[in-house]
C-alpha cells in the first residue's frame, strides 16, 4: 500500500548546520496492518512518519501510495490526499484552544464544503464512539489529558480517512490511558484501516495486535545494508 | 457551487471564532484602527466641508474692491473717486464701503464692525448687493434671485442710529442680548453707548460671528471718519472678461488707488483655509505615520500562537489559500469595520459636534470662536482615498506574514511538543 524507495531526507542543505536525518530508506507497508516504528529520539521516526503522510517531501528517493508516485506532486495535491488518506494523532493533542471540542473535530472537514448538519451528526457520532459525546460544547483547555486525547482521535477519523498515523501517542499518556488508546487502536484495525505509529513505549510495541515492529537508528532502518 | 459556499461559510465562522478567542488583543487593534481612522476621516471630512462652504460664500462677493493706498499704506478712499469708478466703461455699480475692526480690550476680541446698505436696501435681500457678500445656494442659484441670501441676515431688523446688530459669538462673548447696552471708546476717547437690535443669523456664523452691523452716522463718530470718505468700494462688473481691463483702467485713472479683482480675494480666502488645510494635513500626515508603523508591527509577524495554529490547520487538512483566505477574512472583518465605525464617528464628529476636537485649533482667528454647523458634505471620491490610505494597507500588511507562515511545511505542528 505504502512503498518508499531510498528515501532521503535533509534538512539545512548547504549550511553549515546540514543535518541528514534519513538516509537511504526502503520500507514497503501493507494495507490493513498494524506497524510500529521504533527508534531512539533522533533516529528519523518523525521525518519518517510525515514522509508518509505527505506533510512534507523527501529530499531524494519516491514514495508512492497505492501504487501511484505522490512524492513529487505540488502541495495542494499532497494536501488533498492528506485531507482525504490520512487521519494524524500527535504526540500533544494539538487541539485549538478557545473554541469547543466539536469545532475542534469539525475542522479537518470544512475545506471540503461538507453541509453542516452531515458534518455536526458524523462528529457527534465520533465523539459518542470514543465516550465524550457530553464535552462537545466544552472548550478544548476544559478537558483532561486523556479526553483531549480522545477528542483528536475523533478529529483524525471525521474525514473517514484509511490510513491513521500516530507520534509517539502515549507518550503524555499514563498506563490506563495508553492501554485504552490501544483499544482503539484495534478497533480501528478491526474496521479494516492501516495504523502507522512511532514509539518506544513497550506498550505499543509490545502489544499483540501490532503486525510489525521498524528499528529506526541514525536515519536507517536497523539490519537494512548501509 | 454549494460545497465552495458552504467552505467560505466555515472559514469565516472559524474565522469569527479566532476574533472572539483574541478578543483582548483584536478589540485593542480595532480600537486603535477606528481612532487612526476617525482622524483621517475627521481631517478629510472638514478640510472638503470648510474649502466648499467658502467657495460658496465668496461666490456673490463683488468682482472688484478699490482701496485707496497713501504711501504703500492703506488709506480712506474718497467720495469723490466714486464718479469717476462709475464713468468707467464696463462698470455696472460702484458703492463704497464703511467698515473696520475694533478691539474690544473688555474680551480681548477683534470685532468687525460694517455699515450696511441703507434699510432700503436691506429690505430687498434678494437683490445681491455690492455692499454685501452673499451665499448662493449652488442647487437653487439658477432658480432666480430668491435663492441668494445674503451673508449676514438681520431678520428685518431695524437698523437705527444708537443701535447694532452683532453676531452670535460677540453676544456669546459679551453675554450680552437684545435691547441691552454696549459702550464704545471712540476715536477721541469718548464713550459711545449702543443698544443691541438684535443678532445675526446664525447660518452664516463662520464669517459673521464677529461681525457688527452699525449705522453709517455712528459708524463716523465711533472712528472719526468724515462724511466724504469710505472705507474702501466694490465695483460691480458684468463681464467678467472685462474685469482686469477694468482694473487696470482704475489704476491709470485713479494712480492712488488699488484695485483688487475677486480672484485675488479668492485665492487669500483660499491660501487662509488652504492654511487650514495645510494644519490638517499635518493632522492627515501624523495619523497615516501611525498607521504605518501599526501596519509594519502587523506586518512584522505573527505571535506564536497563530503560527502553531496555522500549523495544526494545515497538518489536518488545510490548504495554505485556506489559511490565507482565512487570514483575510480576518483583516477584511477588522479593517471594514474600523473603516465604517471611524467613517461614521468622523461624520457624527464633524457635521454634529462641529468637529469639538479640532474646533479650537482651526476656527476663528481671534477668541471669537463661530458656533456653526459645516453643510455634510463627503463625495465617493474621499471615502475611496480613505479607504485605498487604511483597509488595503491593513489587509495587505496581514496577508504578508500569513503567506509566509502558511507555506511551512505542516509536519512543524508534529514536531510541536509544549502547548
Amino acid at each position: 500500500m505504502i512503498e518508499l524507495v531510498n528515501v532521503k531526507k535533509v534538512f539545512n542543505a548547504g549550511n553549515p548546520s546540514e543535518f541528514s536525518a534519513l538516509n537511504s530508506v526502503n520500507l514497503h507497508i501493507g494495507e490493513n496492518k498494524v506497524t510500529v516504528l521504533r527508534g531512539p529520539s533522533g533516529s528519523g521516526k518523525t521525518t519518517l512518519l510525515s514522509i508518509i503522510g505527505c506533510m512534507s517531501r523527501p529530499t531524494a528517493g519516491r514514495v508512492r501510495l497505492g501504487g501511484r508516485e505522490i512524492s513529487s506532486l505540488p502541495e495542494r495535491f499532497l494536501t488533498d490526499i492528506r485531507r482525504k488518506t490520512f487521519g494524524f494523532i500527535f504526540q500533544q493533542p494539538n487541539l485549538i484552544k478557545g473554541i469547543s471540542v466539536l469545532e475542534n473535530v469539525m475542522l479537518p472537514a470544512y475545506p471540503l464544503g461538507e453541509p453542516r448538519s452531515r458534518l455536526r451528526e458524523k462528529a457527534m457520532q465520533g465523539l459518542a464512539e470514543l465516550n465524550i459525546s457530553t464535552k462537545a460544547a466544552s472548550k478544548v483547555e476544559w478537558l483532561s489529558g486523556g479526553e483531549a486525547q480522545r477528542a483528536s482521535i475523533v478529529r483524525a477519523l471525521i474525514n473517514k480517512p484509511t490510513i491513521i498515523i500516530a507520534d509517539e501517542p502515549t507518550a503524555h499518556l499514563d498506563t490506563k490511558l495508553s492501554q485504552r488508546f490501544m483499544e482503539i487502536i484495534e478497533k480501528f484495525k478491526a474496521e479494516g484501516k492501516t495504523v502507522i505509529i512511532t514509539s518506544h513505549d513497550p506498550l505499543v510495541c509490545d502489544s499483540k495486535m501490532v503486525d510489525r515492529v521498524i528499528n529506526l537508528r541514525d536515519g536507517r532502518i536497523e539490519g537494512e545494508p548501509s | 457551487m454549494r460545497a465552495w459556499v458552504e467552505k467560505q461559510r466555515y472559514i469565516i465562522d472559524f474565522t469569527l471564532s479566532s476574533l472572539i478567542r483574541r478578543k483582548v488583543k483584536n478589540f485593542g487593534l480595532l480600537a486603535l484602527y477606528t481612532l487612526i481612522v476617525f482622524i483621517l476621516a475627521s481631517a478629510m471630512f472638514f478640510t472638503y466641508s470648510i474649502k466648499r462652504e467658502a467657495s460658496l460664500i465668496l461666490k456673490g462677493s463683488p468682482e472688484i474692491v478699490v482701496q485707496r493706498i497713501k504711501a504703500g499704506r492703506h488709506d480712506l478712499f474718497p467720495v469723490r473717486y466714486l464718479e469717476t469708478l462709475r464713468k468707467i466703461r464696463g462698470v455696472a455699480a460702484v458703492e463704497g464701503r464703511l467698515w473696520g475692526y475694533y478691539y474690544d480690550g473688555l474680551a480681548g476680541a477683534n470685532y468687525t464692525l460694517l455699515s450696511p446698505p441703507t434699510q432700503q436696501e436691506a429690505a430687498e435681500p434678494a437683490k445681491p448687493s455690492a455692499k454685501t457678500a452673499v451665499v448662493e445656494d449652488e442647487e437653487t442659484e439658477h432658480h432666480g434671485v430668491d435663492a441668494s441670501k445674503p451673508l449676514f441676515e438681520h431678520q428685518g431688523t431695524a437698523l437705527e442710529p444708537g443701535t447694532l446688530i452683532i453676531g452670535n459669538g460677540i453676544a456669546r462673548i459679551r453675554n450680552i442680548a437684545k435691547g441691552e447696552f454696549m459702550p464704545f471708546r471712540a476715536f477721541d476717547g469718548t464713550i459711545l453707548n449702543f443698544r443691541i437690535a438684535g443678532t445675526l443669523s446664525s447660518q452664516s456664523e463662520l464669517v459673521s460671528s464677529d461681525l457688527m452691523l452699525i449705522a453709517e452716522e455712528d459708524f463716523r463718530k465711533l472712528f472719526g471718519i468724515e462724511s466724504d470718505y469710505v472705507t474702501d468700494v466694490t465695483v460691480v462688473v458684468d463681464n467678467p472678461s472685462e474685469i482686469d481691463t477694468v482694473a487696470s483702467k482704475i489704476t491709470k485713472l485713479l494712480p492712488d488707488a488699488r484695485p483688487i479683482v475677486r480672484d485675488e480675494i479668492l485665492r487669500t480666502y483660499d491660501s487662509i483655509f488652504n492654511w487650514r488645510g495645510g494644519m490638517m494635513i499635518v493632522i492627515f500626515s501624523a495619523a497615516v505615520l501611525a498607521f504605518v508603523i501599526f501596519a509594519w508591527d502587523k506586518a512584522s509577524g505573527l505571535s506564536a500562537g497563530e503560527r502553531r495554529e496555522i500549523g495544526i490547520l494545515k497538518a489536518v487538512g488545510w490548504e495554505t489559500s485556506d489559511v490565507i483566505q482565512m487570514k483575510f477574512w480576518e483583516g477584511a472583518m477588522i479593517s471594514l469595520t474600523a473603516f465604517l465605525t471611524g467613517v461614521i464617528l468622523a461624520y457624527i464628529h464633524v457635521f454634529f459636534t462641529g468637529s469639538l476636537v479640532f474646533e479650537p485649533a482651526l476656527k476663528g482667528w481671534s477668541n471669537l470662536y463661530p458656533h456653526f454647523a459645516l453643510t455634510p458634505f463627503i463625495n465617493a471620491e474621499q471615502l475611496i482615498t480613505l479607504f485605498f490610505l487604511t483597509v488595503v494597507p491593513y489587509t495587505v500588511a496581514t496577508i504578508v506574514p500569513t503567506w509566509r507562515a502558511a507555506t511551512i511545511d505542516p509536519d512543524s505542528a508534529m514536531r510541536h511538543t509544549g502547548e
